[in-house]
């Protein structure tokens, strides 16, 4: 019985949704206070509806009710209970419904966190919301139900959750991901609200800021934890692929890391109004398209449950309704908003378009690389892919420049900046980054161009940021003083640009100095990877809770020092009988050694792979940087200060307290 | 020039010379990078060119997988049951790879009608067909194996 309660909160959440989506505008139109008034209620009740849904389907999980059809199809009574749990996210419909409680549980923050709006503006943003959870909600009823039964035959066991999703990442990596795909709902619904009054204003950038940002840092989060997951857990120690899906998570990254930076402006400045708009749109538009791609079935792999082409339909319909929707309210309402602010020709304003340029130009050729196969093979022009290749030759590049403009612009001033200042001041950390660079290139033997490129960029960054901090530190207080005074976004960006500086030179010493070698060896032999000797010492049988495995034991040693002992496994999964590889990585903060076991070649042999990955680990480390930068910026003073902001006109010219670093500028 | 228009003058000649750069580099790195399907009667029929990087697939011929003793180096034949190619390939096979599963191989042809491998793809469930081969085996039947694979009927068709 309580699996169609499931489902009765979903359509009473609608009913919620659909009003929320009414009434507060309604209310807004006609100056009818208390219309607007129902935004928050109607946020808390859709969130408590949606919850109860969610909290069902795990219910029914957790006690192996078999008689749901998504339960049976996704999960066994042999499972541990934490995958039991994270099983109800392991299928098409449940991350769906994780997805739309997410989203509920954005709405309801904003609701939460909103009291200092002006009370038209949060009625219009929740109303936004409220407008998406509908689609998203008519979506799960009418094509993706969770709580579908399979009565009277319920089986007696269920078909398993996919032994590759039976990981710790997968517990944690798809509600991060979530969290900041939906997130960026928030900053779109901002847009949206201002431009239906037509109030494109500083305030509007300063309340739409925390929320990018956090949307953002757990996006951040979100795509770290699914490059390791595919590191140890797909069994081959590739941490990128360029998979379209991966593709899908970074493109509202990058969009939304184009938008952090442009609200920043839109903010200090008061310019680049419409842009930052649009940039908004984009970005929530990049997550429907992201969402479409991984869930229509057009991809097939991992995390393409189902393949409905009913599904994909809706999907797209959504996403089409979305962004003509936006784009057609965008085009009537953008050019009523007038710049004011002037700003020199070398200004951070200009650091700051041109990081956007590059970053859009980065999108837009990952969207192409990702898009174009489909779209031949959906016109019947042949099949064809894009390879990593494509990717790496023309993202490198951006990427390099990215980071050479970051390490300038973080000196630059806002509204003007001397040239011959700025080349001055640049002098020295670019002789440092030279220096330091160059004696990565000697520590890991040899010099290659794209590796200097790369390394440059990273060392040029975080030497830039340190110094930065360094110079606005100075107080005739000490040095202590000086530090203590700089605001925690200003510290939250110092984080963000260290941890892209960290994530840059762990993919650049990776990819060019990593070894990886596939050897035959039986148990007594020895192989060297780098400087590193393995010996397979002995393989045996071993016995899982749901599964059986070969168990496999090397000792790795550096110049006759053990360094580790590993234990690669290849394990059959009982339920569904596939095999999964499991690597054995001796993980270190400077590198990783890694052993996985291939199949077996004849009685005595097998086929291994070695690999060693120089800094691997800095790829994930820098994001946790980024992520933590994100969090540390929005704990800002600035957003709680507790008087009712009156929201300024134009350009606000008054920088608020808490924000010494870039007011100083 | 009116300063505002000089300034937005600079913006769009910025926002112009990044799509020139991304579309240059996007042309330069497209043409060397795209990866065509063949299917193994197109490769015994000849469409296939000699050296090109290409991708390959079909079914793996029962009884076909040939394994060097020695080396890493294993030979392999795909067929859509019309023709069948043979696959050489060195180092580790997917987990999923067995005679009998569709599998994806890129690589490149040599002049004796050789398929090199440097990559061979099956994907992470054995009931997964990859596409392209499933549209294959169809063509070389002629639509008797349409039902052979409930998972392709995506929207991407």
């Amino acid at each position: 019985m309580y699996p169609e309660l499931g489902q009765f909160a979903l359509i009473l959440a609608l009913m919620l949704a659909v009003l929320l989506s009414v009434v507060p505008l309604a209310g807004t139109v006609t100056g009818r206070d208390h219309l607007q008034a129902f935004a928050r209620p109607l946020s808390a009740g859709l969130f408590v509806f949606i919850a109860l849904a969610f909290g069902i389907l795990t219910y029914a999980f957790l006690i192996d009710d078999f008689s749901v059809a998504y339960v049976a199809n996704n999960s066994n009574s042999l499972l541990p209970w934490y995958y039991k749990f994270s099983a109800v996210w392991g299928g098409h419909e449940g991350s769906l419904l994780l997805w739309i409680l997410m989203l509920a549980g954005w709405t309801l923050a904003v609701a939460v966190f909103s009291r200092r709006l002006p009370a038209v503006m949060i009625a219009q943003v929740l109303a936004v919301m409220g407008m998406i959870t509908v689609g998203f909600l008519l979506f799960i009823i009418l094509t993706s139900n969770p709580f579908d039964r399979m009565l009277p035959n319920v089986p007696a066991d269920g078909a398993d959750l996919n032994p590759l999703l039976q990981d710790f990442g997968l517990i944690v990596h798809p509600p991060m991901l979530y969290m900041g795909y939906v997130g960026f709902s928030v900053a779109f619904a901002f847009a949206i609200a201002a431009l239906m009054n037509g109030r494109l204003d500083a305030a509007w950038a300063r309340w739409s800021r925390p929320w990018t940002t956090v949307a953002w840092a757990f996006l951040s989060l979100g795509i770290a934890l699914g490059s390791w997951w595919a590191y140890y857990e797909l069994g081959w120690g590739g941490w990128w692929f360029w998979d379209p899906v991966e593709n899908a998570s970074l493109l509202p990254w990058l969009s939304g890391t184009a938008l952090m930076h442009s609200l920043a402006v839109t903010e200090k400045r008061g310019v680049f109004k419409s842009w930052t708009v649009l940039l908004a749109i984009v970005t929530f538009s990049l997550s429907l398209l992201g969402t479409f791609l991984v869930r229509s079935g057009v991809l097939t792999s991992v995390h393409a449950f189902a393949s409905d082409p009913e599904r994909g339909t809706f999907l797209l319909a959504l996403l089409a309704i979305t962004v003509v929707s936006s784009l057609v309210l965008y085009a009537f309402r953008a050019p009523v908003v007038h710049v004011r602010a002037r700003y020199g020709s070398l200004s951070r304003e200009i650091f700051l378009l041109l990081n956007n340029v590059l970053l859009v130009a980065a999108t837009l050729l990952v969207m192409i690389g990702t898009l174009y196969p489909l779209v031949l093979d959906y016109l019947d022009m042949g099949r064809l892919s894009i390879g990593e290749p494509f990717f790496n030759t023309t993202f490198s590049p951006l990427a390099v420049a990215t980071g050479l403009l970051l390490g300038a612009g973080i000196f630059s001033r806002w509204k003007k900046t001397d040239g011959g200042w700025l080349g001055r001041k640049l002098l020295w950390p670019l002789a440092v980054s030279l220096v330091a660079t160059s004696a990565v290139m000697v520590v890991y033997g040899g010099f290659k161009p794209w590796a200097f490129a790369g390394c440059f960029a990273a060392v040029w960054v975080s030497v830039a940021t340190f110094w930065d901090l360094w110079d606005k530190s100075a107080s005739r207080k000490g040095r202590w003083h000086g530090l203590r005074r700089q605001s925690r976004s200003y510290y939250g960006m110092v984080l963000g640009h260290l941890g892209l500086a960290i994530t840059m030179a762990g993919a650049t010493v990776v990819s060019n100095y990593g070894i990886e070698r596939d050897v035959r060896m039986s148990p007594g032999d020895t192989a060297m990877v780098g400087d590193y000797q393995v010996e397979f010492i002995e393989i045996g049988d071993r016995r899982g809770r749901n599964f059986t495995a070969q168990y496999g034991t090397f000792h790795v040693t550096l110049d006759g020092e053990p360094v580790s002992v590993l234990h690669p496994e290849k394990r059959q999964y009982l339920v569904q009988r596939n095999v999964m590889t499991e690597a054995g990585i001796d993980g270190g903060l400077f590198r990783d050694v890694f052993v996985a076991v291939g199949e077996r070649i004849s009685d005595d042999a097998w086929a291994i792979r070695l690999q060693y990955k120089p800094l691997v680990r800095w790829l994930w480390l820098g994001s946790l940087f980024m992520a933590a930068g994100g969090f540390l910026a929005i704990a800002d003073r600035r957003y709680r200060v507790r008087d009712k902001v009156v929201a300024p006109a134009a350009a606000s010219t008054v920088p608020p307290r808490g924000d010494t670093a870039e007011a100083m500028s | 020039m009116h300063p505002i228009r000089k300034k937005r003058l600079i913006i769009v000649l910025f926002l112009l010379a990044g799509i020139a750069v991304a579309v240059g580099l996007t042309t330069y790195a497209l043409r060397q990078n795209i990866n065509l399907f063949y299917d193994p009667s197109q490769i015994v029929a000849g469409e296939a060119p000699v050296d090109v990087r290409i991708r390959a697939g079909g079914m793996v011929e029962e009884g076909s997988v040939l394994r060097d003793p020695e080396s890493l180096k294993v030979e392999f034949k795909v067929t859509d049951f019309n023709s069948s190619v043979l696959v050489e390939y060195t180092g580790i096979l997917p987990d999923l790879f067995a005679e009998g599963q569709g599998v994806v191989a890129m690589g490149r042809m040599t002049d004796n009608g050789r398929f090199v491998a440097d990559q061979v793809l099956a994907k992470h469930d054995e009931n997964y067909m990859p596409p392209e081969v499933a549209e294959a085996l169809e063509r070389a039947s002629g639509g008797k194996h349409k039902a052979v694979d409930g998972n392709s009927t995506g929207a991407g068709y």
